[in-house]
């Protein structure tokens, strides 16, 4: 299993990668910083077994808090409105 | 570039919250899913992946279980399972039945 290197609390930016393959990073968070809510545990990695590999050593995947105002710029709700993706430590950088 | 199956915040309708009810075919497709995954053969990240490199006029033509079964044939060919050549003929018996 990779080490989680991220702790509930700390800001984080999603890696702006747009790789081939099977990724689980949706679009449209790539490049947008948030918050760490929470270390859901470690999974085989997804790119790896949609290649039908076993997708090991496992990967920390996080549940990540992001401002909706900040991944949607036209957002006319409230600015306290957030909104939650779980998202692979290898997709993320230390903000 | 984004993958077109990609397409969370683009510009839609509303979503369809009817409920559907299953025909046969696809709850046989689903059955065969179920199999394979039990088997090891198949993995969601597998089937999602061959969904994803449907062009994307199909994605978007094709019903929710007819990209499983094109998905479930890529995987059984890969693995070894079925030919092409198997598939073809088979799908051709299936068709003089009418």
């Amino acid at each position: 299993m990779a080490e989680p290197r991220f702790q509930p609390g700390e800001q984080v930016r999603v890696i702006n990668a747009l790789p081939l393959g099977h990724v689980r990073t949706p679009f449209y968070i790539r490049g947008k910083t948030g918050t760490i809510e929470r270390y859901c545990g470690s999974f085989p990695n997804p790119e790896e077994l949609a290649q039908m590999r076993d997708g090991l050593p496992a990967q920390p995947l996080y549940r990540v808090k992001f401002r909706q105002q900040e991944v949607w710029p036209d957002y006319d709700g409230s600015p306290n409105d957030v909104l939650e993706v779980e998202i692979y430590q290898h997709w993320l950088e230390k903000a | 570039m984004r993958s077109h199956h990609d397409m969370g915040g683009l510009p839609a309708g509303k979503v369809d919250r009817i409920e559907h009810d299953y025909a046969d075919w696809e709850r046989r497709v689903d059955a065969m899913g179920v199999v394979l995954s039990r088997k090891q053969l198949l993995t969601v990240d597998q089937r999602r992946r061959a969904i994803e490199a449907l062009t994307p006029q199909a994605y978007d033509q094709l019903a929710y279980y007819e990209r499983w079964v094109i998905a479930l044939g890529q995987t059984l060919i890969q693995r070894g399972i079925l030919t092409s050549a198997e598939l073809a003929k088979k799908m051709l018996e299936v068709e003089k039945r009418g």
